[in-house]
């Protein structure tokens, strides 16, 4: 009964996350919306992968890297070439695209990751661009002009990743590891001092974000008919950058509502990227200069109902980004 | 003797990031912060240039003169507005300010005047062309390396020679006790800013007339390159990073005279990312031991 009643916010989300999937899917099956809104809601999946993924970098590690839309080119090449030269099935593809970029994450975390702060700012982003450009020299997939990849991604591709990210990542922060990486967010030297080994987090920190960004870049590349070097820039980065930093350093709710809520604002303003921009970069100023820590800062959606009744002992100022 | 010519191309796009490179450096020496706007006033300074040759007609240097002064206020507007009030919060904080600023100023740029390329008229600087022991030396060139050495030789004097570099240095060293010595540490950061931005300018009017054709994106690349010359010399240090965009620009020459032109902008990160791991404090860095 204990039991049940600990697990009962677990059972819950997964009930939650069924019956949205179910409405989204005979939304779409029956028609109901058109292909404009079908392929809204396939990014907005994509893009909460991306988010969370990169949550699990910055929020809770509190590695600032700004290459991530390298990983997500490593992934999409990768599922791509899978699929479409070597005539593999999506499934394999998202796989593959995940350890590609799972595996270009430990080659560029293992080194760098001696780097902090800015300095491992700059080196991602230089990582990021290495990788475009990289892609751009190779004319097996394409070269400049790109390469053309046939539709394969659907709702029920999109929901399982993105189930699958957020169990993963809110699974692994609540874990033994997830509170040695928040540990090296809050500060590196005390960690060390209490005998966690900090590279070794920041590595796996980094592996097991960069895997799913390549699963997302996966779907990314099977959503979009055509994939390009020019599309996986920094301003790239700088999207997925934004849904962490708006939702919040260190919660993951806040990374998917930002995902979602920034989403639906670029679809509304597709048509003046400019303004989209400005938007963008007015967002990420004014959120550092008024709220530096974000909408929810470390705080989850789910703490504002569950907190109330289970206050006695614990911290006291609201420290509470390990309830998922 | 290709080899010589293109050094001599790599030693004129090496002044252009000496002279971005300067900036970040001396803004990351005084606050600790890698300004990612700074290729942004690079542009803004191309674009004054521009407007001011073709609808002032002005000739080069009074044109230089006007780009640096406007991007001198453009910078510490920039400072004012977005960066003092975060002057102590984390430095992560600070970083994403200043990429929020930065592709604010592009799409700015954008939305004002649209994303359409403009082209330096060509007859701005004699374009004449010097033999120098068998190399084939545009005098354009020559010009632009003397206005860059000059402008850093000036730049060494206010550093090291008037009352306000000294003031510089000290904010640099420690602000704190820089403070406590009655130094105005909000006024010696926004000169900092003037005098970088001021530099970057220049090297925008610079950029313009050597390589004609300017943009609004044009900052992205060139800031991100200069910002690699400022680490590969020792970041915060002044004749560091002058070395180190003189080198990184010969470098590029060199691979792209050895055929990899596509491979180009790739050199500037790798280079990045191996000085980073093996020589983070750069040529002309101190290797600084962390305290607890």
């Amino acid at each position: 009964m204990i039991k049940l009643k600990q697990t009962k916010g677990f059972w819950f989300s997964i009930l939650f996350a069924f019956v949205l999937f179910t409405i989204v899917q005979i939304v779409i099956a029956n028609a109901v919306i058109n292909f404009y809104f079908v392929n809204m809601i396939l990014t907005m999946g994509i893009y909460i992968i991306l988010a969370v993924s990169l949550h699990l970098i910055i929020g809770i590690t509190g590695q600032f890297s700004i290459g991530h839309a390298g990983f997500l080119a490593v992934g999409a090449y990768t599922s791509a070439v899978f699929t479409m030269k070597l005539g593999q099935p999506l499934w394999i593809g998202l796989i593959a695209g995940g350890l590609a970029a799972a595996i270009a994450g430990m080659l560029i975390g293992i080194p760098s990751l001696r780097l902090k702060g800015d300095y491992l700012a700059i080196a991602t982003l230089g990582f990021g661009e290495i990788v475009r450009i990289t892609f751009f020299n190779i004319d097996y997939i394409g070269g400049p002009s790109g390469m053309m990849v046939s539709q394969l991604t659907t709702w029920p591709w999109v929901f399982g990743c993105m189930l699958l990210t957020i169990l993963v990542i809110r699974n692994f922060t609540n874990s033994t590891h997830g509170r040695a990486c928040i540990s090296v967010r809050e500060d590196e030297i005390a960690a060390d001092a209490m005998g966690i080994n900090t590279t070794y987090y920041k590595v796996v920190a980094f592996l097991i974000g960069s895997f799913f960004a390549g699963v997302g870049g996966a779907l990314w590349a099977h959503n979009f008919y055509i994939i390009q070097p020019s599309q996986f820039g920094f301003l790239k980065s700088f999207d997925i950058l934004i849904f962490v930093v708006l939702g919040g350093l260190g919660s993951m709710s806040g990374a998917v509502i930002a995902a979602i809520l920034l989403t639906l604002v670029s679809m509304l303003l597709t048509e003046y990227p400019e303004t989209r921009m400005i938007i963008y970069s007015l967002i990420l100023i004014f959120t550092m200069l008024y709220r530096p820590r974000g909408l929810l800062g470390t705080k989850e959606v789910t703490s504002l109902f569950t907190n109330r009744r289970n206050k006695k002992g614990g911290p006291k100022d609201g420290n509470t980004h390990t309830v998922a | 003797m290709e080899i010589i010519q293109q050094l001599v191309n790599g030693i004129s796009l090496g002044s252009i990031y000496a002279l971005i490179a300067l900036g970040y450096t001396m803004v990351y020496g005084i606050v600790k912060l890698i300004n990612f706007a700074h290729g942004d006033v690079f542009m803004v300074g191309s674009f004054v240039g521009f407007y001011s040759i073709t609808f002032l007609h002005l000739s080069f240097f009074p044109t230089l003169i006007l780009s640096m002064v406007a991007c001198a206020l453009f910078g510490v507007l920039i400072e004012r507005i977005a960066y003092k009030p975060l002057r102590n919060a984390t430095r992560i904080a600070a970083l994403i300010t200043a990429i929020g600023v930065s592709l604010l100023i592009e799409n700015g740029m954008i939305f004002f005047r649209g994303a359409q390329l403009e082209a330096y008229p060509n007859d701005i600087l004699p374009t004449n062309k010097i033999d120098v022991l068998g190399v084939t030396v545009e005098s354009k060139s020559l010009l632009i390396l003397c206005v860059s050495v000059a402008l850093m030789i000036i730049l060494q004097f206010v550093v090291h020679k008037t009352k306000i570099g000294k003031a510089m240095r000290a904010v640099s060293h420690d602000a704190e006790a820089a403070k406590l010595m009655g130094i105005n540490v909000d006024n010696t950061i926004s000169a900092t800013f003037a005098i970088g931005s001021s530099l970057a300018g220049a090297a925008g009017v610079i950029f313009g007339t050597y390589y004609y054709k300017i943009e609004p994106l044009m900052g992205v690349i060139p800031g991100l390159k200069a910002f690699v010359a400022a680490v590969l010399g020792g970041i915060g240090i002044i004749p560091g990073a002058m070395v180190g965009g003189l080198l990184l620009g010969v470098i590029e020459s060199l691979v792209s005279a050895a055929g990899g032109s596509l491979w180009r902008d790739g050199v500037a990160f790798i280079i990045l990312i191996l000085i980073l791991i093996f020589m983070p404090q750069g040529i002309f860095g101190k290797n600084k031991r962390e305290k607890v």
